[in-house]
């Protein structure tokens, strides 16, 4: 696997940033509650962590070691505040929208953590889509629980996106006298749902594991195993 | 004899390498504070141009413009706090007048007893006493359940929850009425979040009694005057 598929493969599923890294479960829990507000924050989250990641492979010869951490929390913060700004100052509309959940970004420490091992210690292209990477990882998972959340929680599906684009409406999945489930929008619901997804992901890779054992075994010579034991 | 040199050597670097990493820090942090300072002053203006837009357009969803013909934004008034309306801070009130005749107020209140935090109101009040129309400026309240008090929020577009309001006054609807059905009073509410309801219920039944009783001597103040008058209240 060549260094870029790998850095792909482990941002968007093996090192995820939620299913495997439970980093970033702040954000992710306070704003998953429908599928356009969980996929608004993810693209949020996409930029910032591409930029920091850009910002400190480009410093990083200038950063001595034993201060690295302020150095990369203040450049994280400068940047998150600097894209806040220009949000509203040059894309309102899409800032009355994402507006809340830009300074969230800063608590996320996804962030920081890819920066520390990553960013400060690769180059400029592969820190890059480092962060485009782990951005895109964070955005699935995310998107997939607020959808599980809202669908469950009041029976629809993008509800809320006429806030981004005016002549799309959110769809009723369920009767409308669907009485709803609160417990899914609660912060309770949002534990539940992940603890399925990561659930899900250990089986899936627990699965895998098990198919390439057998293929292992299926592979080898039937007389290995008599000659050793 | 070299072991007291060698020591005010070591100690003179580990000096120098504190400096040279306090300098350095001090370096990254002037450079972003810079950078963040810039971003500020260079998109100050428009922020502030959309923010007033912002106001403006909620200003219009309560009052049309063709309600009035003054310039809103020049005669309005200061608002001390008023525990009444549930404000903690000053905050503005704006005059619509047509050929010069009082018509409406345009007030800002809260609801403190909303299901999670305060719920801002921003409201038009006509001088007929009749309540024209009110918003939800900001919530905290539980998305998918409480949130249909935000006409953007609320699934029934057609008919959003908020705008049962919309011309009502104390002479088609008493004051003892102006209340959730569950409260034994007029207004709808929805099953499972009545506290989101109630709350914004009562709150516009405080400030449309309040604005209408201070009517006179809220268009009687000169433009850019401040409002003290707390109405001590039994």
């Amino acid at each position: 696997m060549s260094a870029y598929k790998e850095i792909t493969w482990n941002g968007i599923w093996k090192q995820n940033s939620i299913l495997a890294q439970l980093l970033g479960l702040c954000p992710l829990l306070a704003v998953s509650t429908n599928l356009v507000n969980a996929v608004s924050l993810g693209l949020a989250t996409i930029l910032v962590m591409m930029l920091s990641n850009f910002a400190i492979s480009a410093l990083r010869a200038l950063i001595p070691y034993e201060i690295r951490i302020p150095v990369f929390i203040l450049i994280i913060a400068a940047l998150v505040t600097v894209v806040d700004l220009a949000f509203d100052a040059f894309l309102h509309d899409l800032y009355l929208v994402l507006g809340i959940f830009i300074p969230l970004i800063v608590t996320n420490c996804i962030v920081l953590a890819r920066v520390e091992a990553f960013a400060a210690k690769n180059g400029l292209r592969a820190s890059t889509l480092d962060g485009l990477m782990m951005g895109v990882g964070f955005v699935w998972v995310i998107a997939l629980l607020g959808a599980v959340r809202e669908f469950v929680g009041q029976g629809t599906i993008f509800s809320g996106i006429e806030m981004i684009f005016p002549s799309l409406s959110g769809i009723q999945v369920l009767p409308a006298d669907y009485p709803g489930f609160l417990v899914a929008i609660l912060p309770p619901g949002a534990f539940f749902v992940l603890g399925l997804l990561i659930a899900g992901r250990n089986w899936l890779d627990a699965r895998a594991n098990q198919r390439l054992r057998e293929k292992r075994l299926h592979d080898q010579p039937p007389t290995a195993t008599p000659a050793t034991a | 004899m070299s072991e007291p040199i060698e020591i005010a050597r070591r100690e003179s670097s580990v000096l120098r390498i504190s400096v040279r990493t306090a300098a350095i820090m001090l370096a990254f942090t002037v450079v972003f504070t810079a950078m963040m300072a810039g971003t500020y002053k260079a998109t100050e203006p428009l922020v502030a141009a959309s923010a007033l837009a912002e106001k403006l357009r909620l200003i219009g969803e309560v009052l049309p413009p063709s309600y009035y013909d003054n310039d809103l934004m020049a005669d309005a008034i200061t608002l001390a706090p008023h525990k009444l309306l549930g404000l903690d801070d000053d905050t503005r009130l704006w005059r619509a007048r047509k050929n010069g005749e009082a018509v409406a107020l345009v007030l800002e209140a809260a609801a403190r007893d909303g299901y999670s935090g305060r719920i801002s109101l921003i409201l038009a009040v006509g001088t007929d006493g009749r309540l024209l129309a009110l918003r939800v400026t900001s919530h905290k309240e539980t998305p998918g359940l409480g949130d249909y008090i935000d006409p953007k929020k609320d699934r029934n577009k057609s008919r959003p929850w908020i705008t049962q309001f919309n011309s009502l006054g104390f002479d088609t609807v008493p004051r003892d009425k102006w209340r959730v059905k569950k409260d034994g009073g007029k207004f709808d509410q929805m099953a499972g979040a009545t506290i989101s309801a109630r709350a914004v219920t009562n709150a516009s039944g405080r400030a449309l009694a309040w604005a209408t009783e201070n009517r006179d001597k809220l268009f009687g103040l000169a433009a850019n005057g401040r409002f003290e008058d707390q109405g001590v209240k039994p």
